[in-house]
Formats: structure tokens, sequence, C-alpha cells
């Protein structure tokens, strides 16, 4: 362990950061600290956007971090949370993370956003302090080489991808094939990312529709009934939908205002239909669409208790993504501390990168990190709003409920 | 891409048109009068929409219903606001004033978020799914009912501006403000009732654009901007050019959204207002300078 | 008063010690407190570069995110597909804006947009251009431009990759830069020049001054001045995205300092963003122990009511009085 602290990157370090610095120098290559310092809780630095216009999905992550401490500790895990708001500011977010560190912290968790998260990877990669991001589809996350920086959520590559080939399974448990698809996406960079995955992907995964039009929205818009209008023209069989959470109210909302009956709502993987908000504000017509994203896994007993502390403590919030990967971010840092027996920021950094959780609350493999930092053992599953609920209907294995496909005419609900 | 898209596309841009053409309406109307430019436009618009969603939530009242009273809430908020706060600002240079809405604006739109959270509201009335069908052409019965309302707010503004001593008192103080003094005009209380009737458009509007869009407070910027643009289109201090700004706008966003990319549909927003600054900078209605 | 060669002893032993004490700031702050500082530098900078047109001109602009974003845009994608280093991707930002700024310029003049309708014009641009970037395949478009991190071992000027400090060095000089160079502008024949176009237009033309080309000018320089901000900007954030260079809340945040600490003074910028820096981290905290998220926006709002009721003219020339530096620096 020892060799590993004593590191090239901290030699470089000591050269530029000549001033400040010098408590974490210290902290990285000296090892007497390390024993005393064991039994200590580990700092974890949460850095996310309560404020700003990501505040609703911040306070959700915030409160998935927050509702497994007890279930942590149960566990034998000893974390402390320092959290900082980063107002949905990569500049504030980049601040905050010094600050945080100045003010101790062990590891830094983070962002959603995919902006600040780049921001806050540079911080840590320049301090050397390991930072865990639980939300982030951005590829350049994991593909700018840092050292410092893991990634337990899907690149937006990685979401397109598993997302595109759960058609296949959807059409073949359904025995319905369509051939036409009209994709309506959002112009941001989350929206453009998974467009990018798409079109590059379409063409290899052998799929057997096509997509007739590419429907692109402005993120900012009021109102999306003439984007609804050019769609229903486009008269293809299902819809494939990029969205946000109030983009996806809005388009859904004008489906049914325009009487655009097609074989369903899908997603390839994109946040929105899943939401308490959005059940809520459609009602019935919120049901039968679905998305192909990670989601909890039904069949593991950290997500059941989970989801059942959760709901106990938040009744009118949603127990949805958000919730779990930032729970889960919060897992691998105190794990990797109760591993690691330190809180030296590169004994942490090793300790991460040998992690391996084979019991967690999302779908998927163990949590393993790759070279890069990636965590490559995540799965989508097919999560269709059946009764009210969003439910898992595939993989088979994981299902709760049979997949509605095609769904039935707006009119005809009741 | 057929005939009867054009048409649908058409006549729900001509709609919200007018909803958004309401909404300009109070911008121009302050503007005329005091040459103020009021910045929290857009904030103000937010807070008629939260009072509009409470009063359909809490106590069951339709907002076409609310409009009266959350218009008359707006109007007493920015006759005090004009009374006790913008009035010492009149003289001064614009950057002064815009940083004095600004920062009213800062205050409104933080204090909607922490009261209301970030997350958008909307609200579920029996007519928010249905729609008119007139031949091929399907009509939005909330946008259709929006529309005239607006239209009707519209028209009792301009009697009020046309057939009243006070409408008529406060035409005569944005022509001649020193000449309003000398016949014997309370110019400063003429001036807080027109700031006050500029709110209550945007508080009408508000109550109407509920109907049609989701709240949430960081909608208040987009509204300031789109404000601004229709004024500018139709002529600031101009009425009927408020309403043509709007329809202009929501036309033009329709169909650069149908017949181009829905995305680029702002960018031609502020391409027209652009062209129409360059060209004709008291707008298309406005009186020259 | 504005172009006397005299400074007077105190204020310049005053600038003396406060740029040795900036100097010295990186071995004294921990990096947190450095990344404060590169914030509050940034806001001057281009606080400064806003206030050439704004306050020695007197032209409204409310669009100069338009040019944060053509210089960090310019320089950086440059970087991206060329290696182009910064400087020279600088100059080429420059260029584009320059571009910009005249036809903004010769347009709005021409046609004789003013006041309130001149910001308006300079917003529309800013926001055509934004969602014009957001289309843009080459630059990224709306998923943002990243600009390649790489750990180096040293600090690089010339590629500017390195530490904060030497950000921090590197947005010191622009600053002290942009403040010789304003001073300059204002001591001569130019300044005198505008300050008459600010205080009355028409009297200005009746005087024979050439006002038209004067405004270009200021216009001109602001917008090079403010894109180089870009670049550095580009540079120490490492991605860009249309969405955020080019927003409104961009220009309008670029204008806050300056108008706080003093419009058309050389102090003001560097006042105002000292003084909106400090309450932004202030409250923050504050915020922090009161445990509400978003106390921190309303208090803002109201201290920068406070300061219009209190001190419209801004804290700059109040201060520049109380310490009786009144015949010396503006």
């Amino acid at each position: 362990m020892s060799d590993n602290a004593i590191n090239p990157s901290a030699l470089t370090r000591r050269q530029f950061t000549a001033t400040a610095a010098v408590g974490a120098v210290a902290a990285s290559v000296g090892l007497p600290a390390r024993s005393a310092r064991a039994a200590t809780p580990l700092k974890l630095g949460v850095l996310l956007p309560r404020s700003g216009h990501l505040a609703l999905i911040g306070q959700a992550c915030q409160r998935g971090a927050e509702i497994g401490l007890p279930m942590l500790k149960d566990l034998g895990y000893s974390v402390e949370l320092m959290n900082a708001d980063t107002e949905s500011n990569p500049d504030v977010g980049r601040t905050q993370a010094e600050k945080l560190i100045r003010e101790g912290a062990n590891m830094l968790m983070g962002c959603f956003d995919s902006a600040t998260t780049l921001a806050v990877a540079g911080v840590a990669e320049q301090k050397g302090v390991p930072f865990v991001v639980n939300i982030g589809a951005e590829p350049k996350i994991t593909e700018q080489g840092f050292k410092y920086v893991f990634r337990n959520f899907p690149s937006a590559g990685m979401l397109g991808k598993g997302g595109l080939l759960l058609y296949k399974d959807m059409f073949a448990a359904s025995g319905v094939t369509p051939k036409t698809a009209v994709l309506l996406h959002i112009n941001d960079s989350f929206g453009m990312g998974m467009l990018g995955g798409i079109n590059a992907l379409m063409p290899k995964l052998d799929l057997p529709f096509t997509i007739v039009e590419t429907i692109a929205y402005d993120p900012k818009a009021r109102d999306l009934s003439i984007e609804v209008a050019k769609a229903k023209a486009a008269k293809a069989d299902f819809v494939m939908t990029v969205t946000r959470l109030n983009d996806a109210i809005l388009l859904v909302r004008e489906m049914v205002k325009q009487q655009m009956d097609t074989m369903g709502i899908t997603s390839p993987g994109s946040p929105g239909m899943y939401d308490k908000q959005f059940l809520k504000a459609l009602g019935k017509y919120a049901d039968f669409c679905s998305v192909n994203i990670p989601w909890f896994d039904p069949k593991q007993d950290m997500a059941t208790a989970l989801s059942k502390t959760f709901e106990k403590a938040f009744p009118d919030e949603s127990c949805d993504l958000n919730v779990g990967f930032t729970f889960e971010a919060v897992l691998i840092a105190a794990d990797a501390h109760k591993r690691a027996g330190s809180n030296d920021p590169q004994v942490l950094t090793e300790a991460l990168r040998a992690t391996n959780i084979e019991k967690r609350v999302m779908l998927g493999g163990p949590i393993k990190f790759e070279a890069n930092g990636q965590n490559m053992n995540l799965r989508s599953a097919v999560v269709q709003n059946l009764n009210g609920r969003p439910t898992v209907v595939l993989p088979a294995e994981s299902a709760e409920a049979k997949l509605v496909f095609p769904a039935p005419a707006f009119k005809s609900r009741t | 891409m057929d005939a009867s898209f054009f048409m649908n596309v058409t006549s729900a841009g001509l709609l919200t048109g007018l909803v958004y053409g309401l909404m300009a309406l109070g911008l121009s109307v302050i503007f005329g009068v005091m040459r103020v430019v009021n910045f929290a436009h857009g904030d103000m618009m937010v807070v008629a929409m939260y009072a509009a969603f409470l009063m359909f939530t809490k106590l069951g009242v339709e907002p076409v219903m609310a409009l009266p009273v959350v218009a008359g809430g707006l109007f007493v908020l920015g006759y005090l606001l004009q009374r006790f706060l913008i009035n010492r600002f009149l003289g001064v240079t614009e950057h002064i004033q815009f940083l004095l809405l600004l920062s009213i604006a800062i205050i409104i739109t933080n204090a909607m978020l922490m009261v209301f959270g970030p997350d958008a509201r909307n609200i579920q009335l029996e007519a928010s799914f249905e729609s008119y069908s007139v031949g091929p052409l399907i009509l939005d019965k909330v946008r259709v009912i929006a529309a005239f309302t607006a239209g009707g707010v519209a028209a009792l503004l301009w009697a009020f501006f046309r057939y009243t001593t006070t409408g008529t008192a406060i035409r005569a103080c944005a022509d001649n403000p020193i000449g309003a003094r000398v016949v014997g005009l309370n110019v400063e209380q003429l001036y807080a009732i027109t700031f006050g009737i500029g709110t209550a458009c945007v508080g009408a509007a508000g109550c109407l654009l509920l109907l049609l869009v989701d709240v949430h407070p960081h909608l208040s910027s987009d509204y300031t901007l789109l404000g601004f643009i229709i004024v500018i289109l139709g002529g600031l201090g101009s009425l009927g050019g408020a309403l043509l700004g709007g329809i202009l706008v929501g036309l033009s966003e329709a169909l650069s959204g149908a017949l181009i990319a829905p995305s680029l549909k702002s960018m031609f927003s502020f391409g027209l207002l652009i062209l129409v600054l360059l060209l004709r900078p008291q707008g298309i209605l406005g009186k020259k300078p | 008063m504005i172009g006397s060669l005299n400074f007077s002893d105190q204020s310049t032993r005053l600038l003396l010690g406060l740029l040795i004490l900036l100097m010295l700031a990186p071995l004294m702050a921990g990096d947190y407190m450095l990344s404060i500082m590169i914030t509050v530098l940034l806001q001057a900078y281009l606080g400064m570069s806003w206030n050439v047109m704004m306050g020695f001109a007197g032209q409204f602009s409310l669009g100069h995110a338009l040019y944060v974003g053509l210089g960090a845009y310019a320089s950086g994608a440059l970087f991206v597909h060329f290696g182009t280093p910064p400087w020279l991707g600088a100059v080429a930002g420059m260029g584009v804006s320059v571009a910009f700024a005249s036809m903004i310029g010769a347009l709005g003049f021409r046609f004789k947009v003013m006041g309130v309708y001149f910001a308006l014009l300079t917003i529309a641009f800013a926001e055509f251009t934004r969602v014009l970037f957001d289309h843009w395949g080459w630059v990224g478009a709306s998923s943002g431009l990243f600009l390649p991190v790489s750990n180096r071992s040293h600090d690089d000027i010339w590629l500017l990759r390195g530490s904060a400090s030497m950000f921090y060095y590197v947005i010191l000089a622009m600053v002290a830069g942009g403040f010789l160079f304003s001073r300059a502008l204002l001591r001569r024949r130019i300044g005198f020049y505008w300050q008459a176009i600010r205080e009355n237009e028409d009297a200005a033309d009746a005087l024979g001054i050439d006002v038209f080309r004067l405004k270009m000018i200021a216009v001109i320089i602001s917008a090079a001045m403010t894109s180089l901000g870009g670049m550095f900007i580009a540079f120490f954030n490492n991605n860009l995205y249309p969405e955020s260079i080019f927003s409104m809340h961009r220009s309008i945040e670029l204008i806050l300092g300056t108008i706080i600490g003093g419009i058309g003074t050389l102090f003001g910028p560097i006042l105002g963003a000292v003084v909106l820096t400090a309450l932004g981290e202030g409250l923050t905290i504050l915020g922090e122990k009161i445990g509400i998220d978003g106390i921190k926006q309303i208090a803002y709002g109201a201290c920068m009511m406070a300061i219009l009721i209190l001190k419209p003219g801004g804290l700059w020339p109040w201060l520049r009085h109380r310490l009786g530096l009144d015949g010396g620096a503006k």
C-alpha cells in the first residue's frame, strides 16, 4: 500500500501547489497518521444542485444520500456527510468542492449534472481526492483520463445501447413488431448525447424498425403543440422520446389533446416518464408509457428495504433512480473506507479501484470499476407505468408484471 | 405534411399569440406612460400563476373565474410598488432602473422558489385533455377559452383608456407629463394607477397561461424577454401593437417550428426583433418618437 | 480631474500596496480562497470591459455574454481542432467579436436605436447567437465543447494548462492591464469626447465630435476586451455550453459589479466584484447556518436594492470620498 501512496501524481502536485496543499501532500505521503485515523468516520463531501434550475433533482438525490445512512450504519459502515449546494452552476460547484476539501473531506460525491461533475472532477484530480459520481451520463467524465473519478452510472452510449437493445425484447414479449418510429428529443447536452448514441447504434443493432422522423425541441419550450403536430404528421407506429421531466408532461398531454394514438410512448433511456410528478399530472394517461432505464432490482433485499424506508419518510416523493444511484454512491464510498481502514485519499482511491459490491440496489452485476473509473456492470430494465406505478416488466427474471404493448387508445381509458 | 397540419399549427399559434399579447400589454402600458422598463414583468406573471394555482387547488376556483381576483391583487401590488419604491427612481438613468427591477425580480423568483419549490405545477381541469374538432381542424379547448378571455380583457382595457376620465388623464400624462402637472393632474397618483393596471394585465395573462403552461419559478426570465420582443415588434406604448406583436410571435414560433426545426423557433423570434428594431424601431404600430 | 497626470501620492501608494498584496496572495491563501479570488478578478476584468462601453461612452449593452461566448468558443474550438495556442485563438476570438460588435454598433447607431432599445438589440443578438451555437456541430452544438484535460507537471502559460495559481496570475495580469488601459483611455482626448457623448449626445454632435465613430470605437474596444475574458473562461473551465456561456444571466452578472461599484470609474468594477463575491460567499455561509436553501438569493436581491437606494452612484465614489482621495483616483 505504501508504494501506492507515493505515486508520481503526488510529486507533481507538490511542485505546483507549494502553498496550500501542504496538508494534503503530507497526508498522501505521511504514513504515521493513518493508523491513528482508521477509526474515524469517512468524511464524504456531497455536492448536489439543491437550488437553481436543477433543484428538483438535486433535492431528490440529497434524500437518497441521507435516507440510507441509518441502514449503512447497521451494516457496520461509518460515514459522515458534508453537504454543499452547487446551485446548478459549475463555477459554484468548483469552489464548493475546494471548500469541502479544505474543511477536511476525504472523498467527494455528486453532482448529477455533467458540467458541474466535470468541473468538480478537475478539482478532485488536482487535489488527489477521490470522487464518486452518482449520476451523470456525459461520456467525457470517464474518457478524460481522470485517475480519481469513479462512476457508477452508465455513459450516454451505454444508456442508449442498453435501452435500444431492450426494444427487441419488448417486441418479442408482446409479439407485435412495429415498423416505424418517430423520435422526439430535447435539444440539450443530454438529449444530443443520446441522439448521437442512437444514430450510431441503430444500424449496428439490427433493430426491426426505422426512425422516420427526428424532432428536436428547445429545453425552454413552454408549449410543445407544434412539435406534437409534426410528430403526428409523421404517422409512425410508435413514439420514442428523450426527455427531462416538464417536457415529458407537456409532450404526453399534447398527444392526448391531439388524439395522437400510437402503439406506445417509449423512451430508450431518459428521466421524466417514471417520475411521481408525471404520474400525478397525467393520471390515467400516464399509464403504459415505458422507459428503458437502469432501475431498482426488485429481487435485491437492499432495494426493497431502501424503497420501504424511503416511502415511509417521504410519502409524496418518488423513490426513483436518483435516489437509488445516490444511495449506491454513498455505499461505494463507505465500503471503500471500511476496506481501506483509513481516511487517506490515496488509500481510499486504491480501495475504490478494488471495489466489488454484490449486494446492491440497482439492476446489474457486482459494482466494479474499470481502469478508467467506469462501472460496466449496469443494466437497464423496461419500466412501464401500470395502474399509476412504475413497474419493472422486463427483463423477465426481474419482472413484476407483464408488458402491455400496444397501449390502448387514450379515449378508451377509464 | 398536409393542409390540415398547417391549419392546426396556424390556429394554435394564433390562439397562443393572443394570450402572449395580453401579457405584453402590461409591459407596454407601463413603458408608454412612465418610460420605465419593467424587468420584473415575468416574475410578476409567475406570482399571478401561482395565485391562480392556489385558488384552484385550495378553493376549487377555475383560473378564468379567478382572473378578476388575481388581477385585482396584482393591481394593489403594482400600485404599492410604484408608490413607495419605483417612484423614487423615475428620473434616474436606465441602467439603475433596470437594476432596481432586476433586484425585485431576484427577490420574487427566489421567494417563489422557497414557498413552492422548484417543481413545475399544473392544474387539471375537465377541459385539459379536451379539444374541439371542426372538420380536419383540432382546436384545443383551453387554448380557445384562454384566447377569447385575453381578447375580452384587452377590449376592456381599450375602453378604459378611451372612455373613462382616469384613462384619458393617464393618456394625457403619457403625452406630456409636465403639461399634465400644469393642468393640475395628480401625476404620482396616475403613475401608480398605471403601474397597477400594467401588473393587473400581467395577472390576468398569468391566470390564462396557467391553462396552457405549467408554472415553475424559473419561467419568469423567459417571459420577461418574450414580453419585450412582443412589445417592440408591435410598438411600445401601443395597445393594438402589443396584441399584434403577440400574434406575430405566436405565429412565427408555430410556423418556424413546423417548417424548419422546432428547437430553432426562439431564434426566429429574436431575428424578427432585430429586423423590426433596425427597420422600424418604433414598432409596427408605434408612433414616431 | 480625470485626465490629471499627478496621481496623488496617497492613491499611488494605495494602488501599489494593493498590487503587491495581490501578487503575494497565492502564498498565503488556500486553494479555496484562491479560486474565490480568481472569480473576483474575472468578474472585475469583465466589468472593466463593459465599463468602457457603458461607463465611458454611455452605451447600454445587456448582451455582453455574446463576446464572452465568441472569445471562449473561438479559442476553445481552435485549440480542440487544431491545437492552436489560446493566445493566438484569443486574437481570432477578438477578431470575430470585433466583427460582431461593429455590425451591431453600425446597425444600431445608424438606425438611431438608443438607450433601452439598444440594450434589447444587444440581448437579441446574444440570444440569437446562443441558439445558433446550440445547432452548430463543429463546436459541439448543445452537447458542449470539451477541452482536453491533462495533468501537466508544470505550468504552461503559452498553452494555458496548469495549476490554479498560474490562472490566478494570468487573470491578475489581465485585470492590471485592463486597469492601466482604461486609465490611459480616460486620460486621453477620446476619454473626454466619450464623456461628452455620455452626458449629452446632441450637444457633443453640435460641438463637431464625430459621435458615430467614437461610439463605434468604444463598442469595439469593449468587445475585444470582453472576448479575451471569454478565452480565460474557456481554458479555466475546460468545458463550454452555449446555454450557459451566452446566457442573459451571464450578461447581467457581468454588469452587476460595475454598477454596484460605480459606473464610469476605474475602481468601480474591482470594488463591485469584491463586494458582490464577498456578499455571495457570506450569504452562503449564513444560508447554511439557517438551513434554508435559497435564502441566499433573496438576501442578495435585498442587499442590491439597498445599495441602489442608498448609493445610486455606486460604492466607489462614496468610498473615495471617505478615503479622502477625491483629488486623484477616478
